[in-house]
C-alpha cells in the first residue's frame, strides 16, 4: 500500500514547482505502491504498468495543483484509481478478466478447498461483468479489505456511497451467480 | 443481504480473487518509459486557457471597438 514518506516536504515543493528531479525521486519512491494500488483493481499486470505510467503522467502535468498539506500517498492513490477505472470503463466486459489473469495469480492460501476451480472462475467472470465503479469498490473493500475512508477518498465519495456500492455489487453478484446455478 | 449471505460472497470473491498481500514489484523500470513519454507528451493546455483564448477572439470578432482595449492589457 502507498504509506507516508519521511523524507518530508522540500521534495514535495520542489515537485510543486515543476522540479524534473523531485519528480523522479517520488516516481522512485512510490512506483511500487502505486503498482500494487493499480493491480489490485486491474488485475493485469501489463495493463498495471502502463496505468502506473499514465498514472505519474497526470501526476506531472497536475503538479501545480498539488497541495502538499493533504499528501502526496492520497493524491496519487486517487489519481490512479481513476486512471484503472477509466481503463475498466474503456475494456468489454467479456474480456474484463483476461485467460491470463487465471494463470499469473496464486490460489490464495486460505483458499476454500470445498469451492471447486469452476465455481471460482465463474465468480471471477461474474465479478468482471459489474459495472466498473461498483468493481472497483468491492475490489477494494472486499476482496482487499482496504479500510472503507481510504476507499472513499482514492474514489472521491463518501463513506456511506462506498458502502452502498458495495452492497449493490454484491447484490449484483448473487444474481448473477444465482442464474448460473451458483448458490454462494 | 443479511451478514451470512455477505460473508459467504465475501469468502466466495477471496478464492476466485486472492486479495494481494504485498506490493508486487513491476516486471521492468518504469522510469525510462516515463522519461520518453514526458518527452513526447507536451503538458496539455488547460480547458480554461482554452476558453479564455475563445472569449477573446469572439470578443475582438463581434466588438471590433475593444481591440485596442484588450492590446492595452496586454
Amino acid at each position: 500500500m502507498l504509506r507516508v514518506a519521511s523524507d518530508g516536504s522540500e521534495t514535495l515543493d520542489k515537485f510543486r514547482r515543476g522540479d524534473i528531479d523531485a519528480f523522479e525521486t517520488l516516481f522512485r519512491q512510490h512506483q511500487r505502491a502505486v503498482y500494487g494500488w493499480i493491480l489490485r483493481i486491474v488485475r493485469d499486470s501489463a495493463a498495471a504498468e502502463d496505468l502506473t505510467i499514465e498514472t505519474f503522467w497526470r501526476l506531472h502535468v497536475a503538479h501545480a495543483r498539488f497541495d502538499p498539506a493533504r499528501g502526496f500517498e492520497a493524491w496519487a492513490r486517487r489519481i490512479a484509481t481513476h486512471a484503472a477505472f477509466d481503463w475498466l470503463r474503456r475494456r468489454q466486459p467479456e474480456s474484463a478478466m483476461p485467460e491470463q489473469f487465471f494463470a499469473e495469480l496464486p490460489t490464495s492460501a486460505a483458499a476454500n478447498p470445498a469451492v471447486c476451480d469452476e465455481i471460482r472462475r465463474k465468480t471471477a467472470l461474474a465479478f468482471g461483468r459489474l459495472p466498473p465503479r461498483l468493481r472497483i469498490a468491492a475490489i477494494l473493500a472486499v476482496v482487499e479489505e482496504r479500510p472503507q475512508k481510504e476507499v472513499a477518498e482514492a474514489l472521491g465519495i463518501s463513506v456511506a456511497a462506498v458502502k452502498l456500492r458495495v452492497f449493490r455489487a454484491l447484490r449484483l453478484l448473487r444474481k448473477d451467480l444465482q442464474q448460473q446455478g451458483i448458490t454462494p | 443481504m443479511n451478514q451470512n449471505e455477505h460473508d459467504r460472497l465475501k469468502r466466495l470473491l477471496q478464492d476466485a480473487l486472492p486479495p494481494i498481500e504485498t506490493d508486487p514489484e513491476p516486471n521492468r523500470d518504469l522510469w525510462p518509459e516515463m522519461l520518453r513519454k514526458l518527452d513526447e507528451r507536451p503538458a496539455a493546455v488547460p480547458w480554461f486557457d482554452w476558453a479564455l483564448l475563445g472569449g477573446l477572439v469572439g470578443m475582438a470578432a463581434f466588438f471590433p471597438a475593444s481591440i485596442p482595449l484588450l492590446l492595452y492589457y496586454l
